[in-house]
Order: structure tokens, then sequence, then C-alpha cells
């Protein structure tokens, strides 16, 4: 299976904007290098900005060049994007300004940094803000259309970005739309259906592999668009489920579980299990995928939730 | 200031001062009796906002939104009475709403709002975010080789905010002198003087020593107020700031140094004393 790392192509998505329209500008606080924005400053210098190492101040200033007419994309890791800049971010989306926010390594994929790097509430915060599209990619040509998408957004927008290669599961051509669920693999009547976002939306497909051979069939959605949650669809696919997963790289307060549980709630009784990081801060290690087990991320945690067997580890209850 | 260089603006400076009172006056009216309003300062800032949306800024009185307009974004938001009065003088609000002030389905907010009011440049009043979005709307200017200036309002409470600092550090580095900041310096903060409560300065030092062309004036005496937007507009390379001093509460005595009326609630008592010194001017 092909891999690509998102953030390499928020940086070719960024390119490809730039080249198309000069009111794209891009501001960075000092991690360029990591975020790839720098690539947007190698092709065009003028309208990046640096902004060092203030992320509040970035964020306003992003603001005021959407106030003069300009698209500003503004990247740094998740958890500074959303926690230090918060109450600007809100300011901002007030305003009802179109500007667009990276938060790139994004969950626990800046797995040696430890939890100061690691952002488990970001979609939780990025999602109580009134008026705020909250999207989360499952792979790299997701990470590209989405940017695309964003730019062209009236409203202000939240991406997260994962650090690490990702398998390639979706198409490269073709335009995201915002809202937009894509269903990879439909168990027509399926016993369980698997709602994923970003890294979890591979892991989720594997386990439908797993789930269907021992006869569970099981549906998987991958939620890109958090918020606005196309609820329509949400509750479609759960209605033909015996059993609702959630399955993300988040905690399992505010995240994805807590948006499908909001639908669903009033509308229609199903069970449902949340695969997410239970309510506790990220940890230093030495690679990613041991911190995926530690907390529960992995294929065989949604299988479990799928089964409705008790969990193995922190992740899933 | 020499004297000479003072009568060049005398006209005009009286007229400013004119001005400054009728949006005082305006202010005494939206807040009323026995009702919380942001009279200390927006008083205090009135010669400059008189000065800026009545003779410094190129501005279309047809059209807010005209292309190439000198902007005014004030920071030190709650003192949006003073603003909305201006903006009423000048037709982007009818003088009719302005009593509809802070009530529900107003289009004039507790704070500025870009949405509900015409002629309102940025949202505000989460202090500490101005000068970054001023830098952002110049910057954004300078890439379309606009003329236009933003002009943006501090508070000296307010450069108690972090932020303050990281945007002198954005418009120095960035070189723009596009940008106008005046420090609306009244001395006083929500709970009482900044010197004994919160002290942020010293003032000038600070912005010198983040790159800035710093002018200090009276903030009540008109024609220095026209000279220095004047100064700071020749400044080439560095962004200005003007240190304007000034009174919390100026031109209503019982108000005046306090910071009993920084959000203070007037008897009609207390308002008809307010209107009867204010009118005098007017």
């Amino acid at each position: 299976m092909d891999v690509k790392s998102q953030r390499i192509a928020y940086g070719e998505a960024l390119v490809e904007l730039g080249t198309e329209h000069e009111g794209i500008v891009v501001l960075e606080a000092d991690l360029g290098k990591s975020t790839m924005s720098f690539m947007f400053e190698e092709k065009f210098p003028c309208r990046y900005f640096e902004m060092g190492i203030a992320e509040a101040n970035m964020i306003s200033v992003a603001t005021g060049l959407s106030l003069a007419g300009k698209v500003p994309f503004c990247s740094t890791f998740a958890v500074f994007a959303t926690g230090r800049a918060y109450d600007q971010i809100r300011v901002g989306a007030i305003a009802g300004l179109n500007f667009n926010i990276c938060g790139s390594s994004c969950g626990l994929s800046d797995f040696g940094d430890g939890s100061t790097h690691q952002s488990v509430e970001d979609i939780a915060i990025m999602r109580a803000i009134p008026g705020m599209t909250v999207l989360s990619p499952a792979d790299a040509h997701q990470t590209k259309k989405m940017v695309r998408a964003m730019a062209d957004h009236p409203g202000p927008c939240y991406i997260r970005v994962n650090r690490s290669d990702l398998p390639i599961l979706t198409e490269s051509v073709g335009e995201y739309k915002i809202g937009q669920i894509d269903v990879l693999r439909d168990g027509a009547e399926s016993h369980v259906v698997i709602f994923a976002t970003g890294i979890m939306v591979s892991m989720a497909l594997e386990a439908a592999e797993k789930l269907a051979e021992t006869g569970i069939a099981a549906t998987v959605a991958n939620v890109g668009t958090i918020k606005p949650l196309d609820k329509a669809a949400v509750l479609a696919l759960a209605a033909k489920a015996e059993l609702v997963v959630t399955a993300e790289e988040h905690s399992i307060v505010g995240g994805l579980g807590s948006a499908i549980s909001e639908t669903l709630q009033g509308n229609l009784t199903r069970p449902i299990r949340y695969v997410g990081i239970d309510d506790q801060f990220g940890t230093s290690a030495l690679t990613y995928d041991e911190l995926l087990v530690h907390y529960g991320l992995t294929v065989e945690n949604i299988v479990e939730a799928a089964c409705g067997r008790p969990k193995t580890a922190g992740g899933s209850i | 200031m020499a004297v000479n260089t003072r009568e060049k603006y005398t006209k005009r400076a009286e007229r400013v001062a004119f001005m400054a009172n009728k949006l005082r006056l305006s202010v005494l009216e939206m807040i009323g009796e026995g009702k919380q309003g942001h009279l200390g300062g927006s008083n205090s800032a009135a010669e400059v906002v008189a000065a800026l949306y009545f003779d410094t800024m190129k501005l279309d009185a047809k059209d807010p939104k005209f292309k190439d307009r000198d902007r005014f974004i004030l920071s030190k938001g709650h003192a949006a009475l003073i603003q909305y009065a201006a903006l009423a003088e000048i037709g982007y609000i009818d003088k009719t709403h302005l009593k509809e002030v802070k009530s529900l389905g107003s289009a004039l907010q507790g704070h500025p709002d870009i949405r509900h009011t015409p002629g309102i440049e940025a949202n505000t009043g989460s202090l500490g975010q101005g000068l970054s979005i001023a830098c952002g709307i110049a910057l954004g200017l300078r890439l379309d080789k606009s003329p236009a200036r933003v002009y943006v309002m501090l508070g000296d409470g307010e450069l108690a905010e972090g932020q303050i600092w990281e945007a002198a550090m954005t418009a120095s580095f960035y070189g723009l002198d596009g940008v106008t900041a005046i420090l609306d310096r009244n001395g006083f903060g929500a709970m009482g003087p900044i010197n004994s409560r919160f002290n942020t300065n010293p003032h000038g030092d600070k912005w010198r020593a983040f790159g800035w062309h710093v002018i200090e004036i009276d903030g009540h005496d008109t024609a220095m107020v026209l000279w220095a937007l004047e100064e700071a507009a020749k400044t080439k390379d560095k962004p200005t700031i003007i240190i304007a001093n000034t009174v919390k509460g100026k031109g209503v005595s019982f108000a005046e140094n306090t910071a009993a009326f920084h959000n203070g609630i007037m008897t009609a008592r207390q308002l008809e004393t307010a209107i009867g010194e204010v009118s005098k001017w007017t």
C-alpha cells in the first residue's frame, strides 16, 4: 500500500493554491520545516510571514490579513494552534472571517516530544467554537483536497494534520466537499458501523476485514468533516447497524465520538462504543506504533469494540 | 511643538475639539441614567477619535467600505461608545439607533463588531488583539500597494496583555510604517490607578526598545494630536506610537481621574450635571 505524509500534502497544496490565487498568504510560528509550510515560502516569499514563536499574534495577524481581503493559512503544531491561540481564533470566528488553521503533528504523531506537544483535545476545543469548520483527513490525498476546500470556504476552518507517513486510502482526483462523509466499506446489512477519522480510518478498514472473518459485517465511514457533521448521513448509517463504534486519535471527551453521540441522542437508539484516548494526556515513546498500542488505538481495539468485548488497553470503553 | 507650528493647526484643532465634545455628549446620551457604560475610557479618547474621524483619516461618508480608506481599530474595545458616536456623526450609523446600544438585536453591540456595525473594521474587546489585527491589515494593504493607513488605539491597562508586545515586534520587524498606534494613556484600569495596581510603565522606553518611533503628547490638545498624526504618517520604515496623555472621564468633573466611572452608573442628577458640563463646549 502506498504511503504519504499529510504534512507534505499540506505544503504541496499551499504551493498549488498559491500559484492559482494571489490572495493566498501563509503564516508560520517558526515550525515551517515541520509543518511543511516552508514549501510555500520557497515559492512565494513575499506572501509568507514568519511570525516567530508567538501563536496568538499569528492568528490575530491572520484575521487582519483576512480583513484586508487575503486568504490566510496559519500552521503550527495542533496543540499550540488551538491551545495558545484559542481566544484569538474565537474572536476571528465571531467576526466570521475566512482564516484557516493547520494543526500539524496532531494527536500522538509527535511521539517523541511527549505530552506538551501532543494534541489529544484539539478537536474538542475547535468543535466548541460556533461556526468553526473542523476537518480531519484520512490520508495525504484528502489533506490536499481539504486545503483547497478551506480556501474557498467563507468562514474559519481548522484542519488537523498527522506527522507520519499514512496509507493512501482515497483517490487523488476529485474535490472534497466540506461535510462529506465517505463510506469506504459498505456492509449493506451490517452488524456494526465504524465511524473513523484521521489515522484510525485505515485501522478501521483492517478491523472490518478481521471482523468479516468472524462473520461480523462492518461498514466503515471516513468522517473527514467533524464539524459541521453530516447528521443525516450519520443517522442513516447508524440506522442500518446494530452497534456504533467511533475511532479517533483524540480524547474521547469532545471529539468524534462525542459528536456522533450527540447526533444519535434523541434520534436513534444504538449502543455506541468509543475507541479513543481515555481522558489522558500523551506521553513520550520511541515509536509512534508503541504509543498507539499504549493508548488503545489499534486495529485490535476496534475489533474488540465492534465485538462488544471488554477493553484490553486504555482506549476503548 | 513651536508656536508658529501650532498656529498652522488652529482652525482644524478648534473644529476637532468641538467634535470631541459633541461625541462626549453623544456618549452621555447613550449611557443615560441608571445604566452601566464605559464613560471613563470613552471620554479620555474623545480628542484622538475626533481627530482621526473628522480630520486625519481618508474616508467616504457614503461608502464605509471604500477600498483605499484608512482604518481605525479600537483595540480597547470597551470604549465602543465614543466610536459609535463618531460613526453616527459621519452617517454610517443612524443617530436614532444610538439609544439602542447593547440592547438585544441592536446593531450596536457592547464591543465593536464588524458583523453588526458599518464602519467598524475589526472585532475587538478581548483586549490585546487589536494591534496584531492592525499589523495583518497593514501587511495585506502593502501586498496590494494600497496607500491606506491603519490606526489602532490601545489602552495603558491593555498593555499588560503579552500579545501587544508580540504585535509590537511584528510591526517593527516588518517595518510597518502604515501602522500608527495611539496609546490612550489615562492612567486607570478598571480597578484603579495603573501605577499602583499593575504598572505597565515606562511606556516610551518600552516602545522605543521594540523599535518604534515614539511621540508623546497631551492627548486632549487637538493641535498636538493633529501634528502627531501627521508626524506619524511622515515616518518611514518603522511604526509610530503616539503616547497620548489623557484624563480618564475627561470633561465630566465627577468622572475624571477615577476608576469609578470606568463602567459606572450615573444617577439622573449626575447625568444632568455631566450633560451640562460637556454642553458648555458644544
